[in-house]
């Protein structure tokens, strides 16, 4: 019996690694559905570089996990013209900063050809991109290109966060007939955690998650910072503050709904992410609970994340990284207005 | 010293004509190739020269439309009819084609409606018609970027299993030569060819790149960079509509027998203006445009049809008062189409439904019901 075929018959309690959760979804999509390919660079013998894609290969066989030549926008490009011949491609970019080549394909072709053919047709693309930083990686290797992807219509942006999510979230995203950016924390791959495997149980790819309830402040999170403001969470159990930590998993759509209710309820709202604040995510955060909870505001939104700087070398990353400090510091300064 | 005295004078030019595969001279006469053997009935013949005369007409009254403010802007094929419909009449119902925003002559062979495309540049929609009946994806203004859509289709078809039997099909992305600077169309050349994908790629050297002349792209002739690559590539007339159709065939036929993708480059001029909005006597001399005009691709059917006797003067005025016909209802069509509904910009963006799509569009639509309530 294989670890799958052991989770559907609910015989295996699996606990599993971030990067091996994905490898499980991707495998039980491809499983089911014979037009689910992955591609990307590096992604069959190798497994990827992060061996999100480990044994794909020997499994599917080289038609469905393509070795692909060294080029972003051609992997892009050529799965959307896979997508059109009725297939359905996740593709791997190899790193965030690698994205930048295929930005273009992305933005003006992936996320406009539905509109253009006014619905004639459908482009269920997932490009499945690690990201964030943490891991001592050199330049672009360590990049949060999320808002260039939130700020484009006609993507649905999603950002996992832990084992559970990475199983399930993955395959809702193939099974999206709407294109779908996927990012992956990748300093939490190897970090490990039971995975749900009854769909039944599952939560809606965009809705997002409460996972620390809290009375006094909202903490708003995604990726690998959910984790951060969990221990954040939990130091300030420790001094007598209660944080609502929410991940919201899926950035674009944004589950505003769960947000607002929490906000109402806390009056305080901090919002943490690792790309840098100017003109970042948390910018449409801090206007949306504005705009939705004016009234019930204690203390304006405040947003912990990078300086407007480039991803610094590996040896200041923890400086640039939002870390439990800066996002005490956040919640403190909230309870001074 | 120039630059060009420092680098050289290359050994073959872009722009020279060696190798250019002809089977009717501009003169009208019937010349063979031993490569491309092409057997066509008088019938078929007239056939390619109705489409010839029709899709011109076609983009003399798009011109105009644009001229009288009707279309926002309109990319004129003068002079690239050729290329376009024998290309375009090589494909069959199994193929699929990736057009740039030329290839209106394309379309016409693909039956996608004129007026579908004079939607896009009135300003209607973004394309709107569904490339799946058509076999005709939708116009792509990023230069370069159906390149890699046509070749991930034809990976697809491979994939399906079809390759080599009677429903095998091929996939053909048009660009100009512009395009072929673009790391798109490159990418595109190595996936087709380590893939071995059934695409063909034609591209029309249509020698400007709005003002910029094929200098300015490629130091060689474009369709030798297929060797670059791994696969074939052949230089046609694109000014003689019996060799685009015999290469073109020649080129899917492979692609859907498994031999892997082939370039075309299909040698022509672009007889008109880049767009509507162009000026070409601020960059190109008209002693060119005069010298192009004598290699015309109508011109030289109408000659061979007359010179073998296919065609009398009644049909040639049979097939005018028909192309006629075919702008004048396209005129009033045009005129006709409806702008869309302003909340029709919310639409089909997802296929599921996306919560701040519906909030925005509930939004406007309140907003404009707002303007219906005050003059009420």
């Amino acid at each position: 019996m294989t670890e799958v075929q052991a989770m559907e018959a609910g015989t295996a309690t699996t606990t599993y690694a971030l990067a091996k959760a994905l490898n499980a979804g991707m495998r039980k999509a491809m499983e089911d559905d014979p037009k689910v390919l992955v591609m990307g660079e590096d992604v069959g013998r190798l497994g990827g570089v992060f061996r999100v894609t480990d044994g794909l290969q020997k499994d599917f066989g080289e038609e469905r996990v393509i070795d692909t030549p060294l080029a972003e926008s051609g992997i892009v490009g050529t799965a959307i013209g896979l997508a059109l011949r009725g297939y359905r491609p996740v593709v791997e970019i190899q790193f965030d900063g690698f994205v930048f080549p295929a930005a273009d394909q992305i933005i003006t072709q992936l996320a406009k050809m539905r509109m253009r053919s006014l619905g004639a047709l459908s482009l269920p693309v997932v490009v499945r991109i690690p990201c964030g930083g943490g891991i001592g990686a050199v330049e672009h290797h360590s990049e949060s290109p999320e808002n260039y992807f939130t700020h484009t219509a006609g993507l649905r942006v999603v950002a996992c966060s832990n084992p559970a999510d990475a199983y399930t979230m993955i395959q809702q995203s193939i099974a999206s007939p709407d294109p779908v950016i996927f990012f992956e924390p990748k300093r939490r791959y190897w970090e490990k955690a039971p995975v749900e495997t009854d769909p039944a149980r599952w939560l809606p790819l965009h809705q997002a998650r409460v996972v620390n309830p809290g009375e006094h402040v909202t903490v708003l999170a995604y990726g690998p910072s959910v984790k951060t403001c969990l221990e954040a969470a939990s130091a300030a159990a420790d001094e007598g503050r209660s944080l609502e930590v929410i991940d919201l998993r899926s950035l674009n759509p944004l589950d505003i709904g769960t947000v607002v209710e929490s906000v109402n309820r806390t009056g305080r709202c901090v919002v943490v992410h690792e790309a840098p604040v100017f003109s970042g995510y948390g910018a449409e955060l801090a206007a949306r609970v504005t705009e939705k909870c004016f009234y019930r505001l204690e203390a304006p939104v405040l947003r912990v994340g990078g300086p407007s700087t480039p991803y610094p070398p590996s040896r200041l990353e923890d400086h640039y990284l939002p870390d439990l400090d800066r996002i005490l510091d956040a919640v403190d300064r909230t309870f001074a207005w | 010293m120039t630059i060009d005295s420092v680098r050289g004078a290359p050994a073959t030019p872009a722009h020279a004509e060696p190798d250019l595969v002809q089977l009717l001279t501009p003169e009208g006469e019937r010349v063979e190739h031993p490569d491309y053997p092409l057997d066509l009935s008088p019938e078929e013949i007239r056939g390619l020269y109705r489409d010839l005369v029709t899709v011109r007409r076609l983009d003399l009254e798009a011109v105009a439309l644009t001229r009288q403010g009707e279309l926002g802007i309109w990319a004129s094929l003068l002079g690239q009819e050729a290329a376009q419909i024998g290309s375009g009449r090589a494909l069959g119902d199994h193929d699929m084609a990736f057009p740039s925003y030329r290839e209106h002559a394309v379309a016409w062979c693909r039956k996608v409606e004129p007026l579908k495309l004079l939607g896009l540049f009135r300003g209607v929609n973004h394309g709107g018609w569904d490339p799946a009946e058509h076999g005709f994806h939708l116009y792509t203004i990023v230069i370069g970027s159906q390149t890699l859509h046509a070749t991930g289709y034809a990976m697809g078809i491979q994939r399906d299993g079809v390759l080599g039997t009677p429903s095998a099909g091929a996939t053909i992305a048009y660009f100009g030569d512009g395009a072929t600077s673009q790391g798109d169309v490159n990418e595109s050349f190595v996936f087709a060819s380590v893939f071995n994908a059934p695409v063909v790629f034609f591209c029309q050297n249509n020698q400007w790149a709005i003002s910029e002349p094929l200098e300015r792209q490629s130091r060689i002739p474009l369709y030798k960079r297929a060797q670059g690559y791994g696969f074939p590539g052949v230089r046609v007339d694109g000014n003689d509509v019996l060799a685009c159709l015999a290469v073109t065939r020649k080129a899917l036929e492979a692609a859907r027998t498994g031999q892997g993708p082939t370039l075309i480059e299909a040698f022509t001029y672009r007889m008109g203006a880049h767009t509507t909005t162009d000026d070409p006597t601020r960059y190109r001399l008209k002693t060119e445009e005069e010298a192009w005009k004598l290699k015309d691709p109508i011109e030289r059917v109408k000659a061979y049809l007359v010179r073998s006797d296919m065609a009398d003067q009644s049909f040639f005025d049979e097939i005018e008062a028909e192309a006629k016909a075919v702008a004048s209802d396209l005129r009033k069509q045009c005129l006709a189409l409806p702008d869309p509904r302003p909340l029709e910009m919310f639409e089909n963006v997802y296929a599921e439904r996306h919560p701040l799509m519906t909030e925005e569009q509930e939004q406007f639509a309140a907003y404009l019901a707002s303007f219906e309530e005050v003059s009420s």
